[in-house]
């Protein structure tokens, strides 16, 4: 339960390793909460950085959590609800990045991307759906991104399952909100992290804390989309409508 | 069943409208209680009474919401005895239209009057008579209880003694309190005679306080929080009885137990986006409300709706805090312990937390409830705007010192605190939640609060 100031219990990370994810975990711990739950692949990973959380008086837990096996997500989730009680902030933060305009052309690697990202991922948002339906309070925190306004050919995987996610959320968020569940659909631009390491930096590249400082005031305000950083929001504005031939050429990165 | 057709969702906050959540909201009468609760799923069964609590202690998300029905014409008045008994969704402000006029008034009000006499009981209410005669709870004679598993129990402080205290300041998590017998104060008239002193800061106000309080049957102090360095803490204190006949003045003595409070506004149901309420319209508020008081004035005479509800003159007043709300904070700390008291004053002036209404009080004895929150010491009662910059950082700096100074924070008022801060603040909650246990085994009875704070694990 979020106490009269905002600040949530329990926080589920679905994605545990985040970086971004991780951020916002961090901007979000204050002495009211109990439980930390970081869900992830690689829980050996997620035990380092469930390492960097604990405090006195917080529990953190790591569980393992693959994105890739859907038909696990409502399990994994009332699991944790079993466990902990009521949660008061689940984190969608999983995402395979690909590698660019090559993904387009592998067989494989687009099928588990748009598995991970969109399949995956919309299990994930039912599974916590429901369970935030019954308690009928609680928010869930979507990483999206600009990828998904408007999908590059640079991207066009990783971006069209942002786009199709995106959409799933804001569509389950209108129908989770008669039950008094919030539901706030981030987009960053390019963020510096474990994920985009080793690539160029697009225009106003950003930081996981950025990004957890923007989400958290969403949270607070109980918005339903945040731009990082904010000013993306009316570039894309401009970018929706650009003509193909222009959009094709622009130094997007 | 017919009752549970009338069902409705609806989303609740308390009355600093903080946390909204979503329950299924039913009002029954007494004799529809038991039928109710079949419609109990997993997330439990609340009654709430008229949501003055501030926080989430009235809210239950996702599951069912009492709401008791009742009238004070239902009350039944045995004045040889000096007692009454009440249906418990009958609110304090019918009563006492219903007995003022008789010559009686309750024991206990908290300050305000728009409280039911089953959450009077459930918050085991105090008001400016503390020091003197204790929370309500010690006037209750006994109270009729429905538990969760249907039956009708009768206790009282001699007949299943754990479970009567259990459900004084319980909350309402051990059953539907369904009627109350309780002990009236037999009254002359409708006014009250007050002494009004302005005192400089704070030292002056427990000296005051300390010498004096044995003299009044009522004593407050409002802390004015404009005034800080050496006039931390200058109060205007308040004292006062209810008057005799002889002290009302011929016009009033043709008719001595007169008795109609009016509410003079009510604001609309907006929701401001921006609170009206902020540093520069407190400061200024205080200011003026410390200057107008007098030094020095004995025998004013008051209505009982000017010195027990003043708030209660402006309908919906916590709307004027803006779309965030407010919490009020109030926690009492025992005697010996002034230095917290000052060191919560301290905090709140530097952080710019100006507080609308601060008021502080002397506490008397408390009960044997294990969770009712009086106990004999000092208690502190500020109203925060939940839109201070940094209040979360504030509040859980001033928590620290409530508990290193040995006290606690009063449930019906808590919006944020955590389990640790009740569990150290209640020693006896571990007993308390064992008595429960034993009349709620499945956990029947449940609210944002109590899964909030762990009181029903």
């Amino acid at each position: 339960m979020d106490n009269a100031l905002h600040e949530p219990q329990t926080i589920v990370l679905l994605g545990g390793t985040s970086d971004i994810g991780l951020a916002i975990v961090r901007e979000l711990l204050s002495p009211t909460t109990r439980v930390v739950v970081l869900a992830c692949r690689d829980t050996a990973k997620g035990e380092v950085a469930a390492a960097g959380l604990r405090r006195d008086g917080l529990t953190v837990d790591v569980v393992e959590f693959d994105g890739a096996t859907p038909a696990t997500h409502q399990a994994v989730m009332d699991g944790i609800a079993a466990r902990h009680g009521d949660l008061d902030v689940v984190i969608l933060a999983y995402a395979l990045l690909g590698s660019g305009q090559a993904t387009s052309r592998d067989m494989a690697e687009a099928v588990e991307v748009a598995h991970v990202n969109f399949t995956g991922a919309v299990a994930s948002l039912v599974a916590a759906g429901n369970v935030l339906r019954a308690q009928r309070h609680g928010s869930i925190v979507v990483l999206s991104s600009v990828a998904g306004e408007r999908v590059r050919g640079a991207n066009a995987v990783y971006g069209a399952t942002k786009a199709g996610l995106d959409g799933f959320a804001q569509g389950l968020g209108d129908e989770l909100a008669e039950d008094g569940v919030h539901m706030l659909v981030v987009r960053p631009g390019f963020v510096r992290s474990a994920m985009t390491e080793g690539l160029p930096a697009a225009p106003f590249a950003t930081t996981p804390e950025a990004v957890a400082t923007a989400a958290v005031k969403g949270l607070r305000g109980r918005r339903r989309t945040v731009w990082v950083p904010g000013l993306l929001r009316f570039v894309f504005m401009a970018l929706r409508h650009t003509p193909g031939p222009v959009w094709r050429r622009l130094p997007l990165g | 069943m017919a009752v549970l057709s009338q069902v409705a969702r609806r989303t609740l906050t308390g009355w600093g409208r903080t946390n909204a959540t979503n329950a299924d909201v039913v009002a029954v009468a007494n004799h529809e209680v038991a039928a109710a609760l079949g419609a109990a799923g997993g997330r439990g069964v609340l009654v709430r009474g008229l949501g003055r609590s501030y926080g989430d202690s009235a809210q239950n998300s996702g599951g069912l919401v009492l709401q008791l029905e009742g009238s004070a014409h239902e009350a039944v008045l045995d004045e040889a005895a000096g007692t009454i008994t009440v249906p418990a969704g009958v609110s304090l402000d019918d009563l006492l239209r219903r007995i003022v006029p008789r010559g009686w008034f309750v024991p206990v009000t908290p300050g305000t009057r728009f409280v039911t006499m089953g959450g009077a009981i459930a918050s085991d209410v105090h008001g400016k008579g503390h020091h003197l005669t204790g929370s309500f709870g010690n006037h209750v004679r006994s109270l009729r209880l429905l538990l969760a598993d249907g039956t009708v129990a009768d206790v009282a402080p001699h007949r299943r003694a754990d479970l009567f205290w259990a459900t004084i300041g319980g909350m309402g998590l051990t059953g539907v309190i369904l009627d109350v017998t309780f002990a009236l104060l037999p009254i002359e008239t409708s006014r009250m005679t007050v002494d009004t002193t302005r005192l400089p800061d704070l030292d002056a106000v427990f000296a005051a306080m300390e010498e004096g309080d044995a003299d009044y049957r009522y004593s407050v102090a409002w802390i004015d929080p404009v005034g800080r360095g050496r006039h931390l803490g200058r109060s205007v204190l308040g004292r006062g009885d209810h008057a005799t006949l002889a002290q009302l003045s011929p016009r009033e003595q043709r008719d001595p137990l007169a008795y109609g409070p009016k509410v003079l506004a009510t604001l609309p149901p907006l929701q401001l986006p921006v609170g009206l309420i902020n540093r520069t319209t407190i400061n200024a508020f205080n200011e003026v409300w410390f200057r107008k008081a007098p030094r020095h004035r004995e025998g004013e005479v008051q209505t009982i709706a000017t010195f027990w509800h003043p708030l209660d003159m402006v309908g919906g007043w916590n709307r004027l805090y803006g779309a965030k709300g407010m919490v009020q904070y109030q926690f009492v700390v025992p005697f010996g312990q002034e230095g917290a008291i000052r060191a919560v004053l301290e905090r709140l002036t530097e952080g710019g937390a100006s507080s609308f209404l601060s008021v502080l009080k002397r506490f008397g004895p408390g009960n044997p409830a294990p969770l009712s929150f009086p106990r004999e010491g000092w208690t502190l009662a500020v109203d925060l705007p939940v839109a201070i910059h940094g209040i979360a950082e504030l509040l859980h700096g001033l928590d620290r010192i409530v508990l290193d100074a040995g006290g606690r924070h009063y449930l019906t008022k808590d919006g944020h605190t955590t389990p640790a801060a009740i569990a150290q603040g209640y020693p006896r909650l571990e007993e308390w939640k064992a008595v429960r246990r034993t009349v709620d085994p499945q956990g029947m009875w449940q609210s944002d609060q109590s899964r909030r704070l762990g009181l029903t694990d």
